[in-house]
């Protein structure tokens, strides 16, 4: 329990900071329609009228996944601030400054433990909400808190991906990221205890071509793109259009990326069902 | 038999190949005055006859001129300057390290899945007596062999071959060596529906537990996801004026400077070379290149090369599988864990 308390004090019990919206409507990015930002809310951010999957925050993931809402988040573990003292169009330092206030967020990786479906799980939410979900070493160190928590309590551990890439601020330590949260997921594995990745809208780039691959079940939302390099930079190479509905969850299913596409109001049941069933050996039995 | 044949008529040719490649020098816009001095004394050279005396004082003195010019442009290369250097069309490829380093090479082609991609070429044979097996991207030199290879940028299938090569080794104990030279994986529609990302994802799994050691080699460029696939090793070293980036300095100016001219400012952003990257404790040795760059003397590189890599893997070798293992697993967790200057 050391490396609990050390690393992973329980932080904030229940929710997260939620944005109050601003709007009385929101309009469908893909059908246009006007929706009551209320029943939107409702709806999971799903539109009512042609079923498109808006993006999530943080915060509503995490009351949608957990039972009942409930969760406590963990603190991560810091890591080197600005690696490289980085500095594009604007200091790193400053970007990232910059991007806490605006999300309220510490990093692009939020880690909670609670119950879902009466069972213990770790979750892991990326953020594409601080610098488009990306991956530098504050997400590895998170990922592999996740993965240690899970193994601490033997309960699976659940991803959500959302990310444009690696953090080209950390230049080769983001890149690294790739073998270290894959050390994490061999970790996971030797313990015996399930690994999904729920892919959403979008997950591309280093994420795509590490952990978020390694699942032992791969669930993605509907229409979320998934890939590894971005589609501009296809279409410059192969001067080629692209196929219609590429890089989409169902063009993963259709080519044996994926094994289920699943619907954001569905997704806590089949999660539920699944690791009930995958974490079968770890879950005490009812006394007789 | 196949395979043998083939491998020796590519050592004849690669010999036709590295001596062309000498006769036909090309610079580097920073090499312009070692480029000039070099010239006269060709024109020097073809002018002396057999009473040239001093004309060999001549040509002497200017040698020696040269070499000063280019010890002195090499010994502060600029990032940006690096990145031409690692991208050289004459540096020595993966083939070349292959046929200088490895004794009794049988290739080994083919996925098992799908199909067969050049841009990433391995077998069997033996370094130094010790049997292995070598992994690596290659680039092709011509432009029929660069269409043959991809430009070394790999699909799902090449870093899938790889994944089977590893595993072949690991059931048989033979230690991998990788070199990495690549812009990048493949980004191409055929690429992305036979699974990119899954396929990068699972070669450096298979890097990364595979019971036997694990030697990558940056020789030139270290493109991002592509070029881990294969890095996830024991040991990874580097070519002095190699470079190994998360992002070509070109597209990393795109998105962030929103100006590609920027490229050598983002070179110098990134850290992406080899003295960088040993200071940032994420790769683990620096291989000397001759005087003016391995594109000058492919040979005394891919020794270079050879010998660091006998200077690593008997310790590798004589360590048990499972502390290999939990070892090189360390090494990856402990990088960026600490502020390191
Ligand atoms: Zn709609």
């Amino acid at each position: 329990m050391s490396w609990l308390t050390e690393y992973v004090r329980p932080k904030i019990r229940g929710l997260l900071k939620r944005e109050v919206p601003d709007n009385l409507w929101t309009n469908c990015e893909s059908c246009e329609q006007m929706i009551l930002t209320k029943d939107l809310h409702k709806a999971l951010n799903v539109c009512p009228h042609c079923g498109h999957h808006m993006r999530a925050s943080v915060a509503e993931r995490l009351e949608w996944t957990f039972d009942n809402g409930e969760y406590t988040r963990i603190e991560l573990p810091k890591v080197p601030v600005d690696p490289l003292s980085f500095r594009d169009r604007k200091r790193y330092t400053d970007r990232l400054k910059d991007e806490r206030a605006k999300s309220h967020l510490d990093e692009s990786m939020v880690v909670a433990h609670g119950l879902i479906g009466g069972q213990n799980a770790v979750v892991a939410v990326m953020a594409f909400e601080f610098i488009a979900g990306t991956m530098g070493a504050a997400l590895g160190e998170a990922f592999l808190a996740a993965a240690r928590l899970a193994i601490l309590q033997q309960s699976p551990l659940i991803v959500f991906t959302a990310s444009g890439g690696a953090r080209m601020q950390e230049g080769m330590i983001s890149l690294m990221q790739m073998p270290r949260t894959t050390v994490a997921v061999e970790m996971l594995k030797e313990a015996g205890l399930p690994y999904l990745v729920v892919l959403t809208n979008p997950t591309t780039g280093g994420v795509s071509a590490s952990f978020a691959m390694l699942g032992d079940v791969q669930i993605a939302e509907p229409n979320a793109l998934i890939g590894f390099a971005g589609q501009r930079v296809i279409e410059d190479t192969v001067r080629e259009k692209l196929p219609e509905g590429f890089q989409r969850a169902e063009y993963l299913l259709d080519h044996g990326m994926l094994d289920m596409v699943v619907k954001r109001a569905d997704l806590r049941t089949v999660l539920a069902q699944l690791i009930g069933q995958l974490n079968f050996r770890h879950i005490a039995r009812p006394a007789a | 038999m196949h395979g043998r044949e083939n491998s020796l008529r590519e050592n004849v040719w690669l010999a036709c190949r590295l001596c062309y490649r000498q006769r036909m020098r090309q610079f580097l816009d920073f090499e312009k005055s070692v480029a000039e001095l070099e010239n006269k004394i060709d024109e020097l050279r073809r002018m002396s006859g057999p009473d040239g005396i001093n004309i060999a004082e001549e040509i002497t003195r200017l040698s020696e001129k040269a070499d000063r010019q280019l010890r002195a442009a090499y010994a502060k290369l600029t990032p940006g300057q690096k990145v031409q250097v690692a991208r050289h069309a004459q540096r020595p490829h993966t083939v070349d390290y292959i046929s200088t380093l490895i004794t009794e090479f049988s290739p080994l082609a083919g996925d098992r899945l799908f199909g067969e991609d050049k841009a990433i070429i391995g077998g069997i044979g033996r370094f130094r007596n010790q049997p292995v097996v070598v992994i690596g991207t290659e680039r092709g030199a011509e432009i029929e062999t660069r269409l043959k290879h991809n430009f070394g940028m790999a699909r799902p299938e090449g870093y899938r071959k790889a994944q089977r090569l590893m595993k072949l080794a690991g059931r048989f104990g033979l230690p991998v060596l990788t070199f990495i030279d690549t812009s990048g994986a493949w980004p191409g529609i055929d690429a992305e529906a036979r699974g990119q990302a899954e396929a990068i994802a699972r070669s450096i799994e298979t890097c990364l537990t595979v019971p036997v050691p694990v030697i990558a080699t940056v020789i030139g460029e270290g493109g991002s996801g592509g070029a881990v696939a294969l890095g996830a090793g024991d040991r990874v070293m580097m070519l002095e004026h190699a470079i190994y980036s998360v992002i070509s300095p070109e597209a990393c100016a795109s998105i962030l400077w929103r100006d590609p001219k920027q490229a050598a400012t983002a070179a110098d952003a990134l850290r992406l070379t080899a003295q960088d990257l040993l200071q940032l404790r994420l790769i683990d040795r620096i291989i000397p290149e001759p005087l003016g760059g391995a594109q000058r003397e492919p040979q005394v590189a891919i020794r270079a090369v050879g010998d660091a890599i006998a200077a690593e893997l008997p310790a590798l070798l004589a360590k048990d599988p499972a502390l290999l293992k939990a070892q090189r697993r360390e090494k990856f967790l402990a990088m960026g864990r600490e502020a390191v200057a």
